[in-house]
């Protein structure tokens, strides 16, 4: 029994899907917020952790191996069982409830309640950065977006953050999602949002 | 080249986006598509992006020959076959058939050795485009040029259309060995060494002060079997280009299907035993003594 009057509380654990992407970029800005992490490869990886982030990559190629390792079912359990989740682009692809232009025969976890567009800002040419004013940050999110989706519908979700219009963030109960790519930006401040939702301090 | 849209915050082609898009691709497998077929069985074994060319490797060694950029015709076709990122091989040196490449809006353009260089002097100025290039080296001082000159991704070069994976150990083994033999160089010798390996001062403190390049960097050239995928994968690159070794092995869709799955799960023995268990014949391949000096493709490029 520990002594001690005050504990530190232990830092959340959270794992980054590790199938292909910039999951390296995400487990290191979660270390550097403070978070424990954890490389996610197999269904068991997902036991105890208390957040979880689906990285920038392909999102055809994640979708086809995690339907081929038996992964695909686990996650859509335990992000609609509440695990709190960041989605950053192809993440985001996942977690929509609808997908256009994508492949017709992949299915995601459908926990998010908005339909995106897959590469609906364009191919690679029209990939792009711009300055991005987030609900709760103080000043501007350096926003890095490469064959991004576009949200079409934010159905009951919040926005968060808005490009030209259109949703670039938004966030579902304890589910984040964005259309760009905080891990490539060096600006840790959304990935510490995310943590503070895992930690149940967020605005409700 | 990046531009602004003059009316809002908005940057395009800045060199964030161009080396970004190749960090999205880390951790999988970039294969060789001669047409929307082939591009279609790569997507659907999990490719993270499909290479366009107009034979792969083994058949441009078979040839002889010139070798160019594809039709047009045949990389839109991929283009509209698939929903993964798109890249192309175009000559090095070529920078018309390089903005022909952007003008199709493909992903990312191989400035390669696969094909018959055009120019024996001087590589494309890779910063005057808005899509981004990767391009092959075989050692760190060549990496560096190559990035000097604007590409936002690097491959090792191997020996493409051999299917023998000992110039991709060779190449990626050497990037690393110069990378570890630059930490304890003071401020003067790394002068020394950049005149030595022909690289700009600037980029070899870069790569002294990161540990690494700085730029995302897959191999190439000789991959054939999930085994080979995993090595290098366990020697750290961050993804591997298969070529030949997919569409010249017996069953092209279970032979990329398994490298993909191989690239992912790189550092568990066990699960790599199933994924290589009765895939066929990988591609016959080529000894490296079978092969005339005068035709080896890495040493194009310069």
């Amino acid at each position: 029994m520990s002594l001690s009057p005050d504990p530190m509380p232990a830092p959340p654990l959270i794992g980054v899907l590790a199938m292909q992407g910039a999951f390296r970029e995400h487990l290191r800005a979660l270390a550097s917020c403070g978070a424990e992490v954890r490389a996610i490869r197999d269904p068991a990886d997902l036991a105890g952790l208390d957040g979880l982030v689906i990285p920038g990559g392909e999102s055809t190629t994640m979708q086809i191996l995690l339907e081929r390792v038996g992964l695909m079912d686990a996650l859509r359990d335990a992000v609609r069982r509440g695990l709190p989740t960041l989605g950053t682009c192809a993440g985001m692809i996942l977690l929509a409830r609808d997908v256009t232009d994508g492949r017709e025969d992949h299915r995601g976890l459908e926990a998010l309640d908005i339909v995106v567009q897959r590469n609906g800002y364009g191919r690679q040419v029209d990939s792009f950065e711009a300055e991005l004013d987030v609900e709760g940050l103080d000043s501007r999110f350096p926003g890095v977006f490469i064959r991004a989706p576009v949200v079409l519908e934010a159905g009951s979700a919040e926005v968060l953050a808005e490009h030209e219009g259109r949703p670039v963030a938004l966030r579902q109960g304890r589910i984040m999602a964005l259309s760009f790519h905080p891990e490539l930006s060096g600006d840790l401040r959304l990935h510490g949002e995310f943590l503070k939702l895992v930690r149940g301090m967020g605005k409700s | 080249m990046a531009e602004s849209n003059g009316r809002s915050n908005v940057l395009k082609g800045g060199f964030k986006v161009k080396a970004g898009h190749a960090e999205m691709l880390k951790g999988g497998v970039i294969m060789d598509v001669v047409n929307a077929e082939h591009a279609r069985i790569a997507e659907d074994a999990g490719a993270c992006a499909v290479m366009a060319l107009e034979r792969v490797p083994a058949d441009i060694r078979r040839d002889g020959g010139v070798a160019r950029m594809s039709d047009p015709v045949l990389i839109r076709a991929i283009m509209a076959a698939v929903t993964i990122p798109v890249m192309a091989k175009c000559r090095i040196g070529h920078t018309v058939e390089a903005q022909v490449l952007q003008a199709l809006g493909v992903d990312y353009i191989d400035e390669s050795e696969v094909l018959t260089p055009a120019d024996d002097e001087n590589h494309i100025d890779k910063h005057a485009f808005t899509v981004p290039f990767v391009c092959g080296c075989r050692d760190l001082g060549e990496a560096l040029r190559r990035i000097a000159e604007g590409a936002a991704m690097i491959r090792t070069k191997g020996e493409a259309g051999t299917g023998n994976i000992v110039e991709a150990k060779r190449h990626l083994s050497a990037v690393a060995a110069q990378m570890r033999h630059l930490v304890g160089l003071n401020r003067a010798e790394i002068v020394h060494e950049a005149k030595l390996i022909g690289a700009p001062l600037d980029l070899l403190r870069q790569v002294q002060e990161l540990g690494r390049l700085p730029v995302v960097t897959f191999v190439a050239g000789g991959i054939a079997t999930p085994a080979d995928a995993a090595w290098m994968m366990q020697l750290g690159a961050d993804g591997v280009f298969v070529g030949s070794g997919i569409f010249k092995s017996e069953d092209p869709a279970r032979t990329a299907k398994a490298i993909v799955t191989a690239t992912t799960y790189h550092d568990d023995p066990e699960k790599l035993a199933d994924i290589s268990a009765g895939l066929g014949e990988p591609m016959r391949g080529l000894e490296m003594a079978a092969i005339p000096r005068e035709e080896l493709l890495a040493g194009r490029g310069w």
